[in-house]
């Protein structure tokens, strides 16, 4: 943890893969994974004599995200060069944009701990991915190349330094990552790297106007290790500073394994880029009757669709705020709660379930709801099967886990089971009547006062009804007896 | 010595295409023709680096199936011709007249390749190059110097040196190269042809190795303005896999060709006749001005006050963008790749340390520099400005005439060897065609006559307005009409 | 302008060229010549003017569609790789 009297300033450097089917200069599939270099063509492999083509729907897609994001979008942006040699980049450059980006400005509005924080961005631009190394192929220590994703769309979205914390960055992370899956800009997946950022880190003594010197860790593809790198990275630069030494401005990189950041050796000389604008396309032009048919396509972002859970369904900001973080799981809950009449009655105990059993079991198994072999009526069928009074919490949690594992109607599992629990008032009353006959010490003192002994007749006559007594009528027949 | 069936190799590319429709010869005699013309010829000449019998043979079988049923693609179908191995050709080595190339095999054609192929054109091979297009003489090439039919002591010119000469030579009927800084205009010249370099755009790049991505152009090298005009009319026209290429539709290049200079406004630049261009030369350009007038074309004195700034911005915007384009040639997915490097950074140095040779290495340093931090304001910005300063000149001259002549090299061809010691003497000679590059607009060479005293040919450039190619060979046809062709070279 | 020799060297090693001894001499003399030349293009007032990044006049063609089309073949890819491991281009040990 830093020391109190420094303060930590961070910037995000987060570059997206955007949703298209081809790359953003050539024909070749976007799709994650296959053998390597199953994917490529002349251009993407950089061969003699190549020219790249742009495709359109990236340009759609960029403007999209910073309208969303409430950037200015430049009707006129330009590619450019950025030249260096690495075996996963094979023309020697990569096409971004530089001087003239397509989107300056805007801001990501975040939430943490019930504080609100405004993060400024700097710009977006439009680029190609590089290709993967591949380390250790053989024997001999070789690296092997694989260009699959060589030329695959990417967005850069740079936010100014206004970050002050580990937590702040990863809480500007997920919100970013939710609204740009809402856009349908981005699938989220950061295990396969469509989502990863970069972070440059720097500290100085609070009171300090000017910035101290920055580093970059390059490539996090994880909350975790962005808040790991950055809380490390800060010791880091905090101890180099108390000793009288000065932070050197370099790239650095995050080894998981050991939680430690470590300075990139291929970078010793600083990399002159060389950007000069991409003769072989033209000025990216984008027309304003374009910007304005984007603008009404906007879907719902998440902020005005957790506000709308909140003011509609009555939700909590807490439990409207979960739900929206997953853009597909809000999803699904509209469609649980369309299935189960749209009421807000019934909102509250669906977020519940969403956020809490769902929640686990989705990250358990690592499945996203589109692969749920729960559907959204089936929730909904949970619930009516609640609210009738045929099973209660405990048991609706047993039927959801086992329909989430195997797909079955929720009421053949009440029924397989056995969960269907007692409401009969006569049924209950029998066993209320033999508890408090079997305990009248317990009585007793009950009604002189001792009210937590409630519990106690509560667990008894639970126990005489196997478990299956409906709690509420349970409640309310012993508060009768014992003359609440 | 020339070969069997003369007659054959001495028809033009227009002639060829005629007689085969009208069967009075057949595509494979043609072939047959040109491949033994090469055979005898290029030892010395030194115009292909390489030749592909059996692809062209069996490209000449489908022309004379085709005339047979009376269904010929084009005027073209079924004539022998050839292109600058800049020009990537599946399954024919492709090299750029490069050692870092050799041997490559292209897995796609060039745009332009695959339409002279849908016209039925017979392609025979790749022809020989200054290294990755940068030369004025082909001594740059990295397999073979090759030498002008006119004089085989002397160099063809260069970079598009093997496309001019084998057109002179008659082993082919047409050609195509490239012209980015000259290179096209400047082998016509000196080897008696006809070569065109259209403005930025009318051709596609696509599959034509990069050298100066703002600057390159194909064009077509033939004996005559029609038949360059037939060729270029061809392979025109967009293609939607260079982004580069304009939409704009292709005219009729032939349809005019015989309107005459008569009204046609000539600017003559007081730049390009104040000097620096040899006595014999200057005879040839001012004789073919004097014809022009004679023809009933009004000359204009025009000025392009920055003229002299050209090879200054071109010797930096066409080395920054070459410095660029010839990164990939890394040794990592296909070309040479050095053995026994000790590790990654090893095998890029030493793989284009042998690769390339002095020329590009040159133009990579040059422009890496003009490119380098401290240095992009100053250098290579600075020259894209005055780029913009040099098109600004021309458009100013087009709205008082409708084209530009002047000289194209301030020599005829000179000797292998004369100025491979400077290259900065080699780039000087540039001055002429080279504005024309920058201001991204079409220019010609059509040959005016044979210098006094050496007997080698002089060409005419004419520089005309953006997109307007039919008025540049309607005034180049009118000087040849009135010349005659020139006489065979008598080097082979 | 001259060109120092660590200058040339620098260059040579943005641009990964390894050079001899003598090629570093001879170039850095080549080079300055040449600049000297560009040199020039100081003497010219070009404030307020667009630089000509691009070429192409008239209207631009439009992007394409987000098409998928038919690409290489593994074999194909890999038909010219000077090393390659399965269907990877196979380099020396990349550290990084």
């Amino acid at each position: 943890m830093p020391v109190s009297d420094f303060e930590v300033v961070i910037g995000l450097e987060v570059h997206a893969q955007l949703l298209t089917r081809s790359k953003i200069f050539c024909g070749c599939s976007t799709a994650f994974g296959g053998a390597p270099n199953t994917h490529v063509c002349p251009v993407c492999l950089g061969l003699p004599g190549v020219l790249p083509v742009l495709n359109r729907r990236v340009v759609e897609l960029a403007v999209r995200t910073g309208l969303a994001l409430g950037c200015a979008v430049r009707p006129k942006s330009v590619f450019a060069r950025k030249n260096y040699f690495y075996p996963d980049l094979p023309k020697g450059y990569q096409i971004s944009q530089y001087e003239l980006p397509i989107c300056e400005g805007g801001a990501v509005e975040l939430a943490l701990d019930g504080v609100e924080k405004r993060v400024r961005l700097t710009r977006i631009h439009m680029e190609e991915d590089a290709g993967k190394n591949v380390h250790d192929v053989s024997a001999d220590g070789s690296s092997g190349v694989d260009l699959n994703r060589a030329g695959v769309p990417l967005l850069e979205i740079v936010s100014e330094p206004d970050l002050r914390s580990a937590e702040e960055a990863v809480e500007y992370l997920k919100t970013l990552r939710a609204i740009l899956i809402a856009l349908g800009v981005n699938d989220g997946n950061m295990q396969e790297g469509s989502l990863r950022c970069d972070a440059n880190v720097s500290v100085r003594r609070r009171g300090a106007t000017a910035y101290g010197t920055r580093c970059e860790i390059k490539n996090m593809n994880s909350f975790r290790f962005l808040k790991q790198a950055i809380e490390f990275e800060v010791r880091r630069q905090v101890e180099r500073v108390e000793e009288g030494g000065a932070v050197v401005q370099e790239t650095r990189l995050f080894d998981p394994d050991r939680g430690e950041t470590r300075s990139m050796r291929s970078k010793e000389e600083a990399h002159d880029y060389r950007y000069f604008p991409e003769p072989d396309l033209p000025p990216v032009i984008v027309d304003p009757a374009l910007v304005e048919r984007i603008r009404e396509e906007l879907p719902e972002l998440p902020r005005a669709r957790a506000a709308r859970y909140q003011r509609e369904l009555g939700l909590s900001a807490y439990d409207a705020g979960l739900l929206v973080a997953d853009p597909a799981h809000a999803d699904w809950f509209d469609a649980a709660l369309a299935a189960a009449g749209a009421g807000a009655e019934h909102a509250k105990r669906l977020a519940n379930w969403l956020n809490g059993d769902l929640a686990r079991l989705a990250n358990e198994t690592g499945l996203a709801p589109s692969a749920w072999k729960l559907a959204p009526a089936q929730l909904a069928a949970i619930l009516r099967l609640v609210e009738a009074g045929t099973i209660g919490g405990p048991g609706a949690k047993q039927v959801l886990e086992e329909v989430f594992r195997t797909g079955a109607d929720p009421e053949a599992v009440v029924r397989a089971k056995g969960l269907a629990q007692v409401s009969d008032e006569g049924a209950i009353e029998a066993a209320v009547d033999k508890v408090l006959a079997a305990s009248p010490g317990e009585v007793e003192k009950y009604r002189g006062g001792k009210k937590n002994l409630m519990g106690f007749f509560v667990g008894q006559v639970m126990k005489e009804m196997r478990g299956k007594g409906n709690p509420a009528v349970v409640n309310a027949l012993l508060g009768k007896k014992l003359g609440d | 010595m020339s070969g069997p069936a003369p007659e054959l190799v001495d028809l033009g590319l227009r002639e060829a295409g005629e007689a085969i429709q009208a069967r009075r010869a057949s595509s494979a005699e043609l072939t047959e023709a040109a491949l033994a013309r090469i055979a005898a010829t290029d030892g010395r000449l030194g115009a292909f680096l390489a030749v592909a019998p059996e692809r062209a043979r069996e490209a000449a079988r489908a022309a004379d199936a085709r005339a047979a049923a009376g269904g010929r693609r084009s005027p073209i179908d079924g004539v022998p011709v050839a292109v600058k191995d800049l020009f990537l050709t599946r399954g024919v080595p492709t090299t750029a007249g490069s050692r870092i190339l050799e041997g490559y095999l292209p897995p796609y054609d060039a745009t332009v390749v695959e339409r002279l192929e849908a016209a039925g054109a017979v392609l025979v091979g790749k022809l020989n190059m200054d290294e990755f297009a940068m030369g004025s003489s082909t001594e740059n090439s990295a397999y073979k110097p090759c030498r002008n039919p006119w004089d085989l002591d002397r160099t063809p010119g260069g970079s598009s040196g093997g496309s001019a000469a084998a057109v002179a030579a008659r082993q082919v009927h047409g050609t195509l190269g490239t012209d980015t800084g000259g290179s096209i205009r400047e082998p016509a010249s000196f080897c008696g042809v006809v070569g065109v370099k259209p403005t930025y755009g009318r051709v596609s790049r696509y599959g034509v190795i990069a050298f100066a991505s703002s600057l390159d152009q194909v064009g077509p090298l033939a004996r005559d303005v029609g038949d360059a005009a037939l060729l270029l009319r061809t392979i025109a026209g967009h293609d939607p896999r260079d982004l580069t290429s304009s939409t704009r539709p292709v005219d009729d290049y032939l349809a005019g060709l015989e309107g005459g200079a008569k009204g046609l406004r000539i600017g003559v630049p007081r730049e390009w006749f104040q000097g620096g261009v040899d006595r014999g030369v200057e005879e040839r350009v001012r004789a073919a001005l004097a014809l022009y007038e004679r023809q009933g074309a009004r000359l204009v004195e025009i000025t392009l006050p920055h003229s002299k700034y050209g090879i200054g911005a071109y010797y930096l915007i066409a080395p920054a963008e070459a410095s660029s384009n010839l990164a990939r040639y890394d040794g990592v997915r296909f070309g040479l790749r050095a053995k026994g490097a000790a590790g990654l950074k090893e095998m890029y140095t030493e793989t284009r340390a042998r690769g390339f040779g002095p020329e590009p290495k040159r133009r990579i340093m040059l422009g890496t520099y003009a490119l380098s931090s401290g240095y992009y304001d100053a250098y290579y910005l600075r020259a894209q400005k005055v780029r913009t300063l040099i098109r600004r000149d021309f458009d100013e001259a087009f709205s008082r005439c409708d084209v530009v002549a002047g000289p194209v090299a301030p020599s005829v061809a000179f000797r292998l060897g004369e100025r491979t010691d400077d290259p900065l003497h080699m780039y000087l000679a540039d001055i002429f065609t080279i504005t024309c590059n920058l201001a991204a607009l079409p220019g010609l060479s059509v040959p005016c006559g044979l210098e006094a005293g050496s007997g080698l040919p002089v060409g005419l450039q004419l520089v005309g307005r953006s997109f307007d190619e039919v008025t540049l060979f309607r005034a180049a046809r009118a000087l040849e009409r009135e010349l005659g062709p020139p006489p065979r070279p008598r080097g082979v | 302008m001259a060109l120092t020799l660590e200058e040339v060297r620098r260059i040579a090693a943005l641009a990964r060229l390894s050079l001899s001894p003598e090629e570093e001499r001879t170039f850095a003399g080549q080079l300055s010549a040449i600049l000297d030349h560009v040199a020039q293009l100081r003497e010219l007032d070009v404030s307020g003017v667009e630089p000509m990044t691009h070429a192409l006049a008239g209207e631009a063609p439009p992007p394409r569609e987000d098409v998928i089309l038919p690409c290489l073949s593994p074999e194909e890819a890999l038909a010219a790789a000077p090393a390659r491991e399965g269907t990877a281009f196979k380099v020396p040990r990349i550290i990084e």
